[in-house]
């Protein structure tokens, strides 16, 4: 099957044009990448339907001259979703426009934390172990011995 | 089989609220489940004897081969009567042992009997998979267990220890289980067992089996995790670390040895590291000065040799070791009984300090020196009988057996030194170490062990009776002698009673050696810790730790773009591959379909370099909508009207959202400018993928082959009754990805909401007579005040302008007027055909265009059901008339202002979507039920009077759903973007409660 040479130029310009402006940190570009990435998609789809026919419409257009109809259904579907999408990213945007002043993507605090953990808060919890807490335990005991004086109140009480 | 186990499960959901309401009498009362399962493996000990099993087989997961299937076989049998049996002893000891305000008491008598019941499960179950799982939930259950004082460190630390390292094993134990069972074509234990299959890839399965079998029974080098366990409850010690839990490992060894005793890593692995376990066991236990410490060690020995004697793999030899498993589970679940009696009454356990015990305490004195014998290996009692029968059995064997006997030999020596030191360390009268003050006992809680400590020498004498039962499962392994052996109490005089008496009197030389050494200094520090299990363990782990950070770090930068980058660059190379491996293409190109193609594509192509250099917000949304309108004109020039009308119209909502979010947003694009090398890597990886699309797309569209599915689609149209293939294909033949399409649309829509709404959501939009409409609704901006004096605007209501404006004027500052909305507007509204009128600032207001509105308002609503009902035939539908209605609403509210939204749309967006959803769901439905399947089409075709025939299909009907969705979509993102900015304008800019003044004028009139 051949390919509108124009097309195909134009998926590629769509689509280097939206991943540049999603690697942007400012989500309204982000946002603007993402509706160009999926027009670019959306003309890599509409290739695969052939060359350019008529409308597929039954009665108007004999079925010869018709254009695929599977892809459009495809793309109307996508340019559905992409308006999703643009919405949600544009409130992402407003949101943190709101919070911080900007509409920066900041990089994730969590992940920076991770990073920089040092040595020294790694594993606290390994130092005495069982025996040495019997051994504690034991001297506890030893130390509250029962003396003779004890021992003779005990006898008393009895 | 299936009822016990269930029952076990009731009781530990039930366990929590009997403590509750009964304290510690609930625990005697959950025993009866336990005791209940010695029972029923009483009733079954004859027909198993024998040589009945019993098999229940219930269908669990058939796809992946799981069967959820028990068997009763003599081995079964055995382990039932000890985890149950013990079990119901130490929960009925329990009962005794704990106060009633103990922490946690409920959930501990839960987890106990849920242990029992997992424990029977374990044992009972035939398959491998089912074994793991309830392998996996002992593990977890003793991790509660043993972490039970969880606000002491050492007791967590221990409880993960004991998690980790079992979990360990039992992962790799998995994946043994995987590979016999793939290899055996089966994961029926019985049925691998019989026919074990062979081959490296089975040894290595075998070998990773008994890493979880050996760590879970805490042999060397897993062993450390046991002493440490001791934190647990001595109940739990008792019947977790002797009994029940640790016998796993001993089990599987004994269920699998028959069959794979010859494997390749089975006999050395078993061999070397039980007997080093053994020695090391005793060892250190002779150095403990902790009773419970003590025993734990002696537990560890006592698993090498029963690890042993059940894998060694002749016949005799795993029947003495059958024989030792029961009698190690009387007397050293008993000696713990009396461990925790001892710390429970006395508060310590060292033996150090206690002393005269044995005056004191004289029956449990005599329990615990039953147990102990048994132990040690006197004769008449259980653990010398097994010890006997395993020595006659090596007695006759080869080289490498001798070796066994002679290590044995020792091992019991030292078994024999160190329960001599517990009795001793327990109930002598030292010198020089006062009476031990003992609280009144409790006559009680020494039941369960005397039951044990009798049960052993009962046992002992009786103990041929076990031989029909175990030897039933022993004769499934190879007999190296000539004349198979039996269990009995007594063999008669001959070298295997010479070497139980020689190791008697080895450990009586061991005591008395040690005794001599008491004052000697022990050995340093340092070269004891170099040998200590557990410091390499906590090294390990740190190192893992530090690895998980280090991978965090070099991998977790946070930065999305890098992230984006990343999965970009996977994208790229896994493209190219393909691309490059499918070489040689099949690449057909024309240049373009017709000349306007070149001429949009030129435009489309200009728009988007411009985008990105664009440095000003609102030219890159221009921008990129004109990128949108030239990809709908192609969409029109390639024979898809249904796209390029869609697409108008999604790119011009898209465009007035945009724009109404964008002026909050700062005019340009702010904050970092990444540098100019980053910038150029943006562009390459952009540059590069968009490249490697663009050659996809030539290359996928020359590589196919098949007729497109979509030729099939115009007959299927014609049965469904439209024209027009696009819409019906959309709402007809492929409506499931509709149905999740309008899905994803309203899940966006609620998102945008939730994020826009920081208040309560209401739920209509702004009306006029709402009751907060006396608030401010519209503002002169403090800059346009200043040009001039704000106009008076006849007929605004009663409450007359011109004194506002006059106070504005003669103070020169007052430069803010603001209104209420409605109030007492609603008389107004109603004859108000221009809401703006009241609600908008008059400097932010076009009569013109609200008039041109209000006039075109009704006719573009008409349009878009036209859309939505001709959509069936022609271009159009839902989707297309959804959104004009959306257009149509969007116009109101840019006309007019939010209230003017509010008057166009009087219902809340969300009840809308709901409607919508509910159409097209249940038109979805009606299909399953009058129809075959879900979304099954139907049409009815009545004739209406002066319209004609109307076609009416389910498809409209659902057509009709998803227009209502489109509509409430665009009204939700509408009164977020719009009205509750507007909203929060207002509210930034005159403060929280606005400074309105009501009515200045009503004031000073009055």
């Amino acid at each position: 099957m051949s390919v509108s040479l124009v097309l195909a130029i134009l998926v590629g310009v769509l689509v280097a044009g939206g991943v540049v402006l999603l690697l942007e940190r400012s989500l309204t570009r982000v946002l603007l990448g993402a509706v160009l990435l999926g027009n670019g998609i959306n003309v890599m789809i509409l290739t695969m339907g052939g060359v350019a026919k008529e409308a597929p419409i039954i009665g108007e257009n004999a079925q010869a001259d018709q254009n695929d109809p599977l892809p459009q259904v495809m793309i109307l579907t996508a340019i559905v979703i992409t308006f999703a999408v643009t919405a949600f990213l544009l409130a992402l945007a407003y949101r943190s426009w709101q919070l911080q002043g900007h509409d920066e993507v900041q990089d994730d605090v969590e992940d920076r934390l991770v990073a920089t953990r040092r040595e020294a808060e790694e594993l606290e919890d390994t130092g005495a172990d069982a025996d040495l807490e019997a051994a504690q335990d034991a001297r506890a005991a030893v130390e509250e011995t029962a003396s003779p004086d004890d021992d003779a109140a005990i006898t008393r009480d009895a | 089989m299936i009822p016990v186990l269930l029952a076990h499960g009731i009781a530990a959901l039930l366990a929590p609220w009997l403590v509750a309401r009964l304290g510690t009498r609930a625990f005697p009362l959950l025993a009866i489940v336990p005791a209940g399962a010695v029972v029923w493996a009483a009733t079954q000990t004859a027909r198993v004897t024998d040589g009945g099993t019993t098999e229940v087989v219930h269908q669990w997961v058939p796809s992946l081969g799981m069967e959820l299937a028990f068997r009763l076989d003599p081995l079964s049998l055995l382990m039932t009567f000890v985890a149950a049996g013990v079990g119901a002893l130490v929960l009925a000891y329990c009962g005794r042992y704990f106060s009633r305000d103990e922490q946690g008491l409920g959930r501990f008598a839960a987890v106990l009997v849920a242990f029992a019941g997992a424990m029977l499960g374990l044992v009972l179950s035939d398959d491998l998979l089912v074994l793991f799982v309830f392998w996996e939930l002992t593990t977890v259950l003793s991790f509660l267990l043993v972490g039970h004082n969880s606000d002491r460190l050492g007791s967590r630390r221990a409880a993960m220890d004991a998690l980790i390292v079992t979990t360990f094993g039992g992962l790799a134990m998995l994946v043994g289980f995987i590979i016999l069972g793939e290899a055996a074509g089966t994961y029926r234990i019985s049925e691998i067992v019989a026919n074990p299959p062979g081959g490296t890839t089975v040894s290595v399965g075998v070998a990773l089996v008994l890493v979880g079998a050996l760590s879970k029974s805490a042999l060397v080098p897993f062993h450390f995790w046991l002493p440490g366990a001791m934190a647990a409850p001595t109940p739990v010690s008792a019947y977790l670390h002797a009994a029940a839990m640790v016998k796993a490992g001993v089990f599987l060894v004994a269920r699998l040895a028959p069959g794979f005793a010859e494997t390749a890593p089975w006999k050395p692995t078993i061999l070397v590291l039980g007997l080093l376990t053994m020695l090391l066991g005793a060892s250190r236990a002779l150095r403990q000065h902790d009773l419970k410490l003590l025993l734990a060690y002696g537990t560890v020995s006592q698993l090498g040799l029963l690890t042993v004697l059940v894998g060694q793999g002749s016949r005799d030899v795993l029947l003495a070791g059958l024989g030792l498993l029961l009698a190690h589970a009387l007397y050293k679940s008993a000696l713990f009984l009396t461990v925790g009696i001892i710390d429970h009454d006395t508060g310590t356990r060292d033996l150090r300090v206690l002393s005269g015990l044995g005056r004191t305490r004289k029956r449990l004195a005599v329990i615990a020196g039953l147990a102990a014998a048994s132990m040690a290996g006197v004769p008449l009692f259980a653990g010398f009988a097994a010890k006997e029968t395993a020595l006659d059995a090596l007695l006759h064997g080869d080289a490498v057996d001798l070796v066994t006997l002679v290590a044995i030999v020792l091992g019991v020596a030292l078994t024999a030194a160190y329960a001599w030191r517990f009795w001793w360390g327990a109930f002598a009268t030292k010198d020089g170490v006062p009476d031990r003050r003992c609280d009144h006992a409790d006559p009680h809680i020494e039941l369960a062990p005397g039951l044990l400590a009798v049960g052993g020498l009962v046992l002992g004498i009786g103990f041929s009776a076990l031989d029909a039962l175990l030897a039933r499962h022993a004769d499934t392994a190879p007999s190296t002698l000539e004349k198979p052996l039996h269990l009995a109490g007594w063999h008669g005089v001959g070298v295997p009673l010479g070497l139980s008496l020689l190791a008697l009197a080895l450990g009586a030389v061991v005591v008395l050696v040690q005794r001599r050494l008491a004052g000697r200094p022990v050995p340093a520090e340092g070269t004891r810790r170099m040998l200590d299990a557990r410091d390499s363990y906590v090294v390990l782990v740190r190192a893992t730790e530090r690895l998980s950070v280090a991978a965090a770090r070099a991998t977790q930068s946070g930065s999305l773009p890098v992230y984006l980058m990343t999965i970009l660059f996977v994208f790229a190379a896994a493209t190219a591959t393909t691309l490059i491996t499918g070489a040689p293409w099949n690449v057909e190109l024309r240049v373009w379909d017709e000349p306007a193609q070149g001429a949009i594509g030129l435009l489309i192509v200009a728009a988007t370099i411009l985008t990105l250099r664009s440095r000003r917000r609102l030219k890159a949304v221009v921008l990129s909508g004109v990128v949108g309108y030239g990809v709908a004109t192609l969409f029109a020039l390639q024979g898809a009207p249904d796209l390029a009308l869609t697409q108008f119209l999604v790119e011009t909502v898209t465009l007035v959202v945009v724009v109404l979010v964008l002026r909050r947003l700062p005019s340009h694009f702010t904050g970092t400018v990444s540098s100019k090398r980053r910038r150029r890597v943006h562009l390459l990886t952009g540059v590069t993928v968009g490249t490697l699309m663009a050659v996809l797309t030539v290359v996928a569209a020359g590589a196919r082959e098949a007729a497109p599915v979509s030729e099939l689609f115009a007959a299927a149209s014609k049965l469904a009754g439209g024209e027009n293939i696009v819409n019906v294909t959309l709402v007809d033949l492929r409506a499931w990805d509709t149905m999740g399409e309008i899905a994803v649309l309203v899940v966006a829509a609620t998102g945008v909401t939730s994020l826009l709404f920081l208040r309560r959501r209401t739920r209509a939009m702004p009306r006029l007579s709402d009751p907060s409409a006396d608030s401010p609704v519209w503002a002169m901006a403090p800059a346009d005040a200043g040009a001039g004096p704000p106009r008076a605007r006849p007929g605004a209501g009663s409450r007359t302008d011109p004194s506002v404006a006059a106070v504005a004027s003669s103070a020169g500052l007052l430069n803010v007027v603001q209104h209420s909305a409605g109030g007492a507007g609603t008389a107004r509204r109603a004859e108000q055909w221009l809401v703006a009128e009241n609600t908008l600032a008059p400097e932010r207001r076009s009569i013109l265009l609200e008039v041109v509105v209000r006039l075109i308002f009704h006719t573009v609503l008409v349009l878009s059901v036209y859309l939505l009902w001709a959509g069936h035939d022609v271009p159009g539908g839902g989707f297309a008339g959804g959104l004009v209605a959306g257009l149509a609403f969007t116009i109101r509210y840019l006309a007019g202002g939010r209230y003017e939204l509010g008057e166009a749309a009087p219902v809340g967006a969300g009840l809308v979507i709901g409607l919508g959803l509910v159409i097209a769901v249940g038109t979805g439905l009606g299909g399953a039920i009058v129809g075959d399947a879900v979304l099954q089409g139907g049409s009815w075709k009545p004739d209406v009077p002066l319209l004609g025939t109307l076609k009416l299909y389910s498809s409209t009907l659902f057509d009709i759903g998803v227009y209502l969705v489109v509509v409430g979509v665009v009204l939700d993102v509408l009164r977020s973007f719009g009205s509750e900015i507007d909203r929060q304008v207002d509210e930034e800019t005159h403060g929280r409660r606005p400074t309105v003044q009501p009515a200045p004028t009503e004031e000073s009139a009055s």
